[in-house]
């Protein structure tokens, strides 16, 4: 087991721009149906997405509510098919992977953190036992080995002292312990990336940054590749690397974490960043100017630019007729915006 | 502070839930004044007491309410002398109406917003129902629900429109307070925006006063004129939200607004160890004392609210 994860670590340290997920041209639809049979369109939750994921990097997705960042995130995670496009990690395609290769990729590439802790843990199983399943499911056979290994990652997220844990429901935790258990969950199998879905947004404040701490120390020391799932632009800029934002199904900003914060170009990307408040009491004097209206449905999307009908910069016979591919206007720093042709 | 001027005036209020292990001490002797057309954030984690302290001043106590005393002066006029029937008629809603923690589930799914939106109006102002709903579309403008929405279900809004419902139902009496708990916690960024920009509205046009009851410290100081941060029970400290957010005093609420990430600037954000003491077992002394960086000597007794420059703090370092 370790030989095999030290010679991947040392094939790491050597190529640490080298792909580990590759995502190209991604669709997952959803179809309606109209009284059960009748075919009523489609939901695009996710619409044309491309993006590759480097090795020991952290990529955030950000995005409001219904703009298909979880449908992303599920089919990456490998609990949807995507409807067209490719998922590729390490050179295996993951729509050609039958039930034996799923099952590798559950178990040994992927842990997922879930966003509500409470809701994620099962509340009839102690933290022993819900940090065993996954052992088990994952073909470890021996009990101590078994043990051995909850042990360890419960101290990777300072859930000590273990023995004061391992017979605990997670009723008894705080909200901030229960996210630890949910960690170690992901971890234990040692995973080669991890999805977070908005691991902090029901934390409290003190304990959000302690959370992000412990994933960017984690990610760290064991050179996963994370992709972070969130709404809340303030906590990305001390945990990733690079930001996609995505709106109704399409990426329309990608660059690194200081070019969106600091010169981002969607008109999209700028309200979002207006949006987002800074603790200062001048805030209370003025108005936020914000986009007017709604993210579109998903089932019908406005033509061209999805964005175009908020848009205070669209251009007519444009921007609502063709829809913009990614343009580079700085060095690695991708729009989907006509603005910048 | 000018007698007139100060709308709401609550001195050692108290509320304590019994449970089998002990008295729950969630609001444990809490002094605060509110000026019209002034908004004050009580800040705290969860578990503070803060949403006991929204339930305390509206009288809305579950079964379970132990001690519920102190005094709540409304307009001069002490409310916690008003007998329920008197305070449920003329108080609640009447005065002081509440837009609910996760408040975009709680509008009642078979009804038309139109109608929960109307009946406030219908039960406090004695009105006819055509009244009440031509009142609703007032309020629907001021809140930005298109008048459309009034005969629609709740399922048929989105998130940040039934928030709008929500507040519309708390603005339809005409009160002199709303009290917000939560808003818009479980909102996207930019309905957040929004949100926010309707009640800053609402706080100029109409002349509202509002208690903001929240623990997201960067999206409080969109609205907040003063800042209360509560801690196990107590408040801890209140001020001005320009100096506050500029440097506060008390140990925790420094360590509180240094936990919020910023966008710009390298400021990294801390975190506090330790957790908040149960509200069932309080420590004797400063309830902060065990996880306070600049605990001293005198910690162990009960620190006095000390008032420095007209900020309040509740703290053994300014005496």
């Amino acid at each position: 087991m370790t030989s095999v994860s030290q010679a991947k670590d040392a094939e790491i340290m050597e190529n640490p721009r080298k792909t580990l997920l590759s995502i190209d041209d991604m669709h997952v639809w959803f179809e309606l149906r109209r009284f059960g049979f009748g075919h009523a369109g489609y939901v695009k939750a996710v619409d044309g997405v491309t993006f590759d994921v480097h090795y020991k990097e952290t990529i955030a997705v950000v995005g409001e509510s219904g703009c298909g960042k979880s449908s992303l995130m599920k089919t990456i995670l490998g609990l949807y098919k995507p409807t067209k496009g490719t998922i590729v990690f390490e050179g295996k395609n993951l729509t050609d992977l039958d039930e034996k290769g799923m099952h590798w990729y559950h178990s040994h590439v992927v842990g997922y953190i879930q966003q509500d802790p409470y809701g994620a843990l099962p509340p009839f199983m102690n933290i022993q036992r819900i940090l065993e399943e996954p052992l088990i499911v994952g073909g470890v056979k021996d009990k101590e080995e078994r043990i051995q290994r909850i042990h360890k990652s419960m101290e990777e997220v300072k859930l000590t002292p273990v023995g004061d844990f391992l017979q605990k429901y997670p009723h008894m935790l705080s909200g901030g312990q229960q996210q630890r258990v949910v960690i170690a969950r992901a971890m234990i199998m040692e995973p080669r990336f991890l999805v977070a879905d908005e691991p902090v947004s029901m934390l409290d404040a003190s304990v959000r940054v302690e959370i992000l701490k412990l994933l960017r120390g984690l990610q760290e020391t064991h050179n996963l590749s994370v992709i972070y799932i969130t709404h809340d632009l303030s906590t990305v800029s001390y945990f990733s690397e690079r930001i996609f934002v995505m709106y109704a199904g399409n990426l329309v900003e990608k660059a690194s974490v200081r070019q969106v914060i600091d010169t981002p170009l969607h008109p999209y990307t700028k309200a979002l960043l207006t949006g987002t408040s800074e603790p200062d009491a001048k805030n209370a004097e003025t108005f936020k100017e914000l986009p007017p209206g709604e993210p579109p449905s998903l089932v019908t999307p406005p033509p061209g630019c999805r964005f175009h009908p908020r848009c205070a910069q669209a251009i007519k016979g444009l921007c609502d007729v063709k829809s913009p591919p990614d343009f580079e206007p700085a060095p690695g720093h991708l729009v989907a915006c006509w603005l910048y042709q | 502070m000018n007698q007139t001027n100060t709308l709401l005036r609550i001195e050692k209020l108290v509320l304590y839930f019994n449970t089998l292990q002990g008295p729950v001490q969630a609001v444990d002797g809490v002094d605060f004044s509110l000026d019209v057309n002034r908004a004050v954030v009580i800040l705290g984690e969860s578990g503070c007491g803060k949403s006991s302290l929204a339930k305390a001043i509206l009288r809305l106590l579950p079964r379970n309410a132990g001690t519920y005393s102190g005094h709540i002066y409304l307009k001069g006029d002490d409310i916690m002398a008003h007998k329920d029937d008197e305070f449920r008629q003329n108080i609640r809603w009447a005065s002081i109406s509440m837009v609910p923690q996760a408040a975009m589930n709680a509008l009642n799914p078979v009804m038309r917003v139109g109608d929960q939106v109307a009946e406030p109006a219908i039960v406090h102002l004695g009105v006819d129902k055509d009244a009440a709903l031509s009142l609703t579309r007032k309020m629907f403008q001021h809140v930005g629900v298109p008048d459309d929405f009034i005969s629609r279900y709740p399922f048929e809004l989105s998130g940040g429109m039934r928030q709008r419902v929500a507040i519309a139902m708390a603005l339809v009496t005409s009160p002199d307070l709303i009290i917000l708990d939560e808003p818009t916690s479980a909102l996207d960024v930019l309905t957040q925006a929004n949100i926010f920009n309707v009640l800053k509205r609402l706080k100029k046009e109409l002349g509202i006063s509002f208690i903001l009851i929240t623990h997201d410290i960067a999206t409080s100081s969109e609205l907040a004129d003063d800042v209360a941060v509560m801690y196990a029970g107590q408040i801890v400290e209140v001020c001005d939200a320009h100096r506050f957010f500029e440097g506060p005093l008390h140990p925790y609420s420094k360590k509180l607004l240094a936990s919020v990430p910023r966008l710009h600037g390298d400021q990294q954000p801390e975190f506090i160890t330790g957790r908040p003491p149960s509200l069932i077992n309080l420590p004797k002394g400063c309830r902060f004392a065990d996880r306070c960086p600049a605990r001293f000597e005198k910690c162990v007794e009960d620190p006095p609210v000390i008032d420095t420059n007209g900020r309040k703090v509740k703290c053994w370092l300014y005496s």
